[in-house]
């Protein structure tokens, strides 16, 4: 394994009882990559990417994250799992806890920085996304298109050697997609290595490096996205792009 | 019916006093019991919700033999039975040295008796929370003690207030079962001061009060805290409001 590869998945299969979700998925990504995963609904995209971190058990396969195995469980999980940043499709702020208490949790208790530090560095981060004066509101306060982008907050305050977004957009508003696909543009562009299930073909064309097409639990194909879009090679991508891309 | 009513005999003396140290002791008792009931039904509710069978056959025997066995025989039980299956001297020791064995036992009976109804509340209210949460809990890479510590059990107690409210409305009722084993609570002085003065309607009339006293703060304490920790943004404390 070289060092600019960031994630490495080999062989990956699950199954829930006889159905099988995944089945030997292989993906390299590398430093700095942003990679759309795409494919019909049921295809196995979001357990994928669960997977990757280890939040979802798999039976076979193996998960690299900067050449360091993924344990699939244990503390060394949690440490390694640490690194790797969350963003899920319902947000799953605590919604206990108010904006700054969201983003502060983990690095207080998991990377055991002070409350103070990680507090300056939450609200730098809430600055970056235009939502410094949130940081006292409650999740139930906000619309969707806020708690998206405080997930995101969230999980880079954990300085996170990766993102892996899981259908961010698919829950929001139309009026608030674009807010948040604003800032994972900016932190595409800053160099984050990031994995990307959605439906935003739009966010695929402007910010992936390469486009993953998933089927019945299998990766069908992987592209450079202006291959992906110009020419998929297996007629299942075809059909599916030109249903998606027809309205 | 030629009943002479005497309101008086409840001020007067032994009996007020009684009444006093009948309500202490009911106090003490039931909020003892709720100390255990809530520190071993939150422990016995959080491993009921883990992903491991073994825990989770072992909380679900525990909950069955305490929940499904009636109080007043639960303190038989504990009282006549178990200091006799011990060990020679672990009994002794509970029959004869024990300081006040008959209130040690019916707060170990009534605080293991209610833990197991509280277990059942704690971890459906776990399940209630939404799935994600654990999720997001683990994605940050939260241990599961902090998951359950930060991330869980604070939105599952916020859920389960009101059913745990009437379960600590019934403690305090439930006390009144030590009656059996010779504690000398509310209900037990009540009967006292009946016997002695043939005044049962004063007598436990006056218990009447104080119990439904008794229920009425909790109930009072019970939605001032509901209300604490209600969450802005959503309605009574409700936690599934996400747009």
């Amino acid at each position: 394994m070289t060092s600019h590869e960031m994630i490495k998945v080999e062989g990956l299969s699950k199954s829930f009882g006889p159905l099988e979700v995944l089945k030997e998925c292989s993906l390299t990504v590398r430093r700095g990559e942003v990679v759309v995963i795409c494919g019909p609904s049921g295809s196995g995209k979001s357990t994928l990417v669960k997977c990757i971190n280890g939040i979802e058990e798999f039976e076979r396969g193996q998960v690299w994250i900067e050449g360091e195995a993924l344990p699939s469980r244990g503390r060394a999980a949690a440490r390694l799992r640490a690194r790797v940043g969350m963003v899920f499709q319902h947000f799953e702020l605590y919604p206990h806890l108010t904006v700054l208490e969201n983003i502060c949790l983990a690095p207080v208790h998991v990377l055991k920085r002070p409350r103070t530090e990680a507090a300056a560095k939450a609200r730098a981060l809430l600055a970056r996304v235009g939502l410094a004066d949130k940081e006292a509101a409650y999740p139930a306060q906000l619309s969707g298109g806020q708690q998206q982008r405080i997930a995101i907050v969230r999980a880079l305050a954990m300085d996170p050697v990766a993102m892996l977004f899981d259908e961010p957009t698919s829950a929001l508003d139309p009026e608030m997609i674009g807010e948040v696909l604003a800032v994972m543009l900016e932190l595409a562009r800053d160099g984050m290595t990031m994995i990307v299930v959605t439906h935003e073909m739009g966010f695929a064309k402007s910010a992936a490096d390469r486009v993953v097409f998933m089927d019945k639990g299998a990766i069908v194909e992987i592209d450079e996205t202006q291959a992906f879009f110009a020419a998929p090679r297996s007629d299942r991508a075809r059909l599916f792009l030109s249903r998606i891309l027809a309205h | 019916m030629t009943y002479s009513w005497n309101w008086g005999v409840l001020l007067q003396e032994p009996y007020l006093q009684w009444l006093g140290w009948g309500l202490a002791l009911t106090l003490a008792i039931s909020l003892s019991a709720l100390v255990i009931a809530l520190s071993v039904g939150t422990a016995v509710g959080v491993l009921r919700s883990s992903d491991h069978a073994v825990l989770r056959a072992v909380t679900g025997a525990y909950i069955s033999v305490f929940r499904n066995i009636p109080l007043l025989l639960q303190m038989f039980l504990w009282f006549f039975v178990v200091p006799e299956l011990l060990p020679a001297g672990a009994g002794h020791w509970l029959k004869r040295d024990l300081p006040y064995p008959e209130i040690v036992t019916a707060i170990v009976a009534l605080g293991l008796f209610t833990s197991s109804r509280i277990a059942v509340q704690v971890s459906a209210g776990i399940d209630a929370v939404p799935r994600g949460q654990r999720m997001a809990a683990k994605a940050a890479g939260l241990s599961q003690l902090q998951a359950y510590r930060l991330v869980l059990l604070p939105q599952a107690l916020r859920i389960i207030i009101p059913p745990l409210t009437s379960e600590i409305l019934t403690i305090f009722k439930n006390s009144s079962v030590a009656l059996t084993i010779g504690v000398y609570e509310l209900t037990t002085q009540t009967q006292q001061i009946q016997s002695i003065t043939y005044q049962g309607f004063e007598a436990f009339t006056a218990a009447t009060i104080l119990y439904v006293a008794i229920a009425m703060t909790v109930t009072v304490i019970m939605r001032a805290i509901e209300r604490r920790v209600a969450l802005p943004g959503t309605t009574s404390g409700g936690l599934h409001v996400r747009f």
